[in-house]
């Protein structure tokens, strides 16, 4: 595989990651918050696109277009259909949150100081290296870790990968069906 | 000033696509290009596709506005903006807003990869062939919304239908296109290649086109007749992918008024009709790359030489020519009456419109730019005509059925397929691989 | 300023730090069942984020300490997650529908058949 240099550095990171770190912090918080159901898988879609646009700032194309193709179409296509499959009109005049808010927001807490503090000192953890790969070929790097002959260390893993989607297609079948 | 034009100018002469080169100001050309031949597109698709339906049904269609009903696409967008845009009282105003533009944005931003030549494309990604199905897979989204949004029964059965349909028949769809993507990495000469070993396939669109030049032939013929099935598969679910006749079930009249966009009206409801025509035209520029060898022209490899380019070269002006002829065939057969003077001189003007895109194209430096293009598009317009073809002739499938076809006979065939494809692809190494196994 | 706009690898790990937290407080607190699985997926979807932008971060390294050009690991363990995501919501559901047809309801605090 040969590493090919970019031609094209990225322009205005700093703007497309806080434009899409936005989208993605105002898209989760209408996940958690919304009362509509759909309305919050709608909010999860944005969020997902905008992760999308973030892989392809981090040079995985082939993550971006999985992710697109897999989330966004798959699984909240999914999510669209089951919530449209049960009623959802007497879910909304009940109450939203369970009396759990507290517990909540003290593990949040909790674990947002650890990821703050680690995040402080986490400068000199993460010195910057030099980026110079484009995206080109990265789909073939992946392929290559994933099924290579002499570098796919992922082989079995991926193999594995595949048993539990059979696991969850069974599973999901006899959990849906009304009898079988 | 200066910096400006060399920069415009910097990319003449390149090889790659404005999108890999990073000029910004020839891929906003070239979006908006796309954008123009696009709409054109959907409004000569509306006018042909009633047409074509009324000739097959021994009827004339539209033939009041403007000569042959030419105005008649121009007359109903007027009517469809002027017409008062009503959102339900009952409906979730929001959503109800949102989901035209969702089914929208994901039919246009399909075309950012979409090869019309060699370097005639928005940009080309590594990712280009995923990049098209995800993004034309995010369609089902407004659809799906635009049925709950509307908050009444005919709509949401519409769209409950269409995701359950999109869904089911992407999978088939994403098996064919996998098998087309392994052609690409089986190297070799002819209908039956074999693998060069370390070499690798390509997602990329523009790859894929090139893969089918190296080879020396259309993916829809090699490893007869494996390539010829896949790209079956395909056909059969990038009709069931779109909503259209025979499986238009999201939208069936019959049945469901108008299925999910039952409660749009005036520019939303446009906007589906635009998004349709353009995802029609989407994956049938996804089917014409994959198999049918995008922008080549005919023989690029039996044909090839300065002779068989120069009369090739002759196509795209001889095809406005004739559609020109043709015009002028029917301004001939215009009833002789003063009523209909003006009509006459419009076709005549129609006409003599497209006999100057002719003569326009027939000069070299013009057509040796053009004719990539104008290739790839007469594939996808075959394709257009296809779709109409089958409005015309099938009846509609019932729910049942439609799963049925897809789960039952495309997804496993489609699996078989992937396989043999792969094993045909390697089969050198396959019988190294047994010789090892039986001698040891 | 300058650590503003100069996007590191740790910008994107504050980022899915915040996701995660985002999706354990949905988990947490909210009673419709769909809604906890989304939250789910926010989880998933921020470690995803942090995967990704490690594989990054180790494609800058000197391949002595194990990064380099090939060192995309992080992105195949992304997309491992990817399809770990299909399977847990495609379960979920399932046994979100199954619930609905006994219950008639979605609220997830009914859930409890095993406390008896």
């Amino acid at each position: 595989m040969n590493p090919i240099v970019a031609q094209n550095p990225p322009v205005a990171t700093p703007f497309f990651f806080y434009l899409l770190a936005a989208a993605m912090i105002i898209g989760g918080i209408l996940v958690i918050t919304r009362k509509n159901a759909v309305h919050s898988a709608l909010a999860l879609i944005t969020a997902l696109l905008a992760q999308a646009g973030l892989y392809l700032m981090l040079y995985a194309p082939f993550v971006a277009a999985v992710q697109i193709l897999l989330y966004a179409g798959g699984i909240m296509v999914l999510f669209l259909f089951v919530i449209m499959l049960i009623s959802i009109e007497r879910t909304m005049k009940e109450r939203q949150f369970n009396s759990q808010w507290l517990i909540g927001i003290v593990a949040a807490a909790a674990l947002g100081g650890l990821f703050i503090t680690v995040f402080t000192k986490g400068k000199s953890l993460f010195p910057d290296g030099h980026f110079t790969y484009a995206e080109s070929g990265n789909t073939q790097a992946v392929a290559d870790l994933l099924y290579g002959p002499h570098t796919g260390m992922y082989m079995f893993s991926f193999e594995i990968a595949s048993l539990l989607l059979l696991v969850a297609i069974i599973g999901a079948v006899v959990m849906a069906k009304k009898r079988i | 000033m200066h910096d400006l034009i060399n920069y415009i100018t910097s990319y003449f002469g390149s090889n790659l696509t404005p999108g890999a080169a990073g000029n910004f100001f020839w891929a906003t050309v070239y979006i908006l290009l796309v954008f123009v031949g696009l709409s054109i597109a959907v409004i000569a698709m509306n006018w042909l596709e009633r047409k074509i339906l009324a000739h097959m049904q021994v009827r004339l269609g539209p033939m009041r506005v403007g000569p042959h009903g030419l105005l008649q696409p121009i007359a109903d967008a007027i009517k469809l903006l002027l017409k008062e845009d009503i959102i339900p009282a009952e409906a979730d105003q929001l959503v109800f807003w949102i989901a035209p533009f969702i089914v929208v944005l994901a039919a246009f931003t399909v075309f950012v990869v979409v090869p019309f030549g060699p370097t005639s494309a928005i940009t080309d990604m590594n990712i280009g062939i995923l990049f098209m199905l995800g993004v034309s897979s995010l369609s089902v989204l407004g659809i799906v919304t635009a049925g709950w949004a509307s908050n009444s029964h005919y709509p949401l059965i519409g769209a409950l239908r269409s995701s359950a349909q999109m869904v089911s028949y992407e999978v088939a769809m994403g098996l064919a296109v996998v098998s087309a993507i392994l052609m690409t990495s089986l190297h070799g000469l002819g209908f039956y290649g074999v693998a060069a070993s370390g070499d690798t396939g390509t997602l990329s669109m523009i790859e894929i086109v090139n893969a089918q030049m190296e080879q020396q032939t259309w993916f829809i013929f090699k490893f007869f007749p494996l390539g010829l099935i896949a790209f079956t598969i395909f056909a059969i679910a990038m009709v069931a992918e779109t909503n259209r006749a025979p499986f238009d079930l999201p939208e069936a009249e019959s049945e469901l008024t108008a299925g999910f966009h039952t409660e749009y009206s005036g520019f939303r409801w446009s906007l589906f009709f635009l998004a349709e025509y353009s995802a029609m035209i989407a994956v049938s520029s996804i089917a014409v790359t994959l198999w049918l060898g995008g922008w080549l022209r005919p023989f690029p490899n039996a044909l090839a030489g300065r002779t068989w380019d120069v009369i090739f070269s002759f196509f795209p002006g001889l095809t406005f020519l004739a559609l020109g002829a043709i015009t002028f065939y029917n301004v001939a057969r215009m009833p002789r009456h003063p009523l209909f003077r003006i009509q006459t001189m419009g076709l005549a003007g129609f006409g003599a419109v497209l006999g100057l895109i002719g003569v326009v194209l027939l000069i070299p430096e013009i057509s040796s730019h053009v004719q990539n293009v104008f290739w790839f598009s007469a594939k996808v317009a075959a394709f257009m005509y296809l779709y109409i073809w089958y409005r015309g002739t099938f009846p509609r499938y019932r729910f049942d059925q439609l799963m049925k076809v897809g789960w039952k006979v495309l997804l496993p065939t489609g699996l078989v397929l992937l396989i043999l494809t792969a094993g045909v692809g390697m089969r050198d190494e396959i019988w190294d691989l047994l010789q090892r196994v039986t001698h040891s | 300023m300058d650590a503003m706009l100069h996007i590191s690898t740790l910008h994107y790990l504050v980022l899915g730090a915040a996701l995660f937290l985002l999706g354990v407080i949905g988990v947490l607190t909210r009673r419709n069942v769909v809604i906890v699985l989304m939250s789910i997926e926010l989880i998933l979807n921020a470690v995803n984020l942090n995967l990704v932008a490690l594989s990054r971060y180790w494609q800058g390294m000197p391949a002595r300490m194990g990064g380099g050009a090939g060192a995309l690991h992080g992105q195949v363990f992304a997309i491992f997650v990817i399809t770990d995501a299909a399977a847990e919501a495609a379960v979920g559901l399932g046994i979100l529908i199954a619930f609905f047809r006994n219950k008639e309801t979605v609220n997830i605090d009914e859930v409890n058949l095993l406390k008896w």
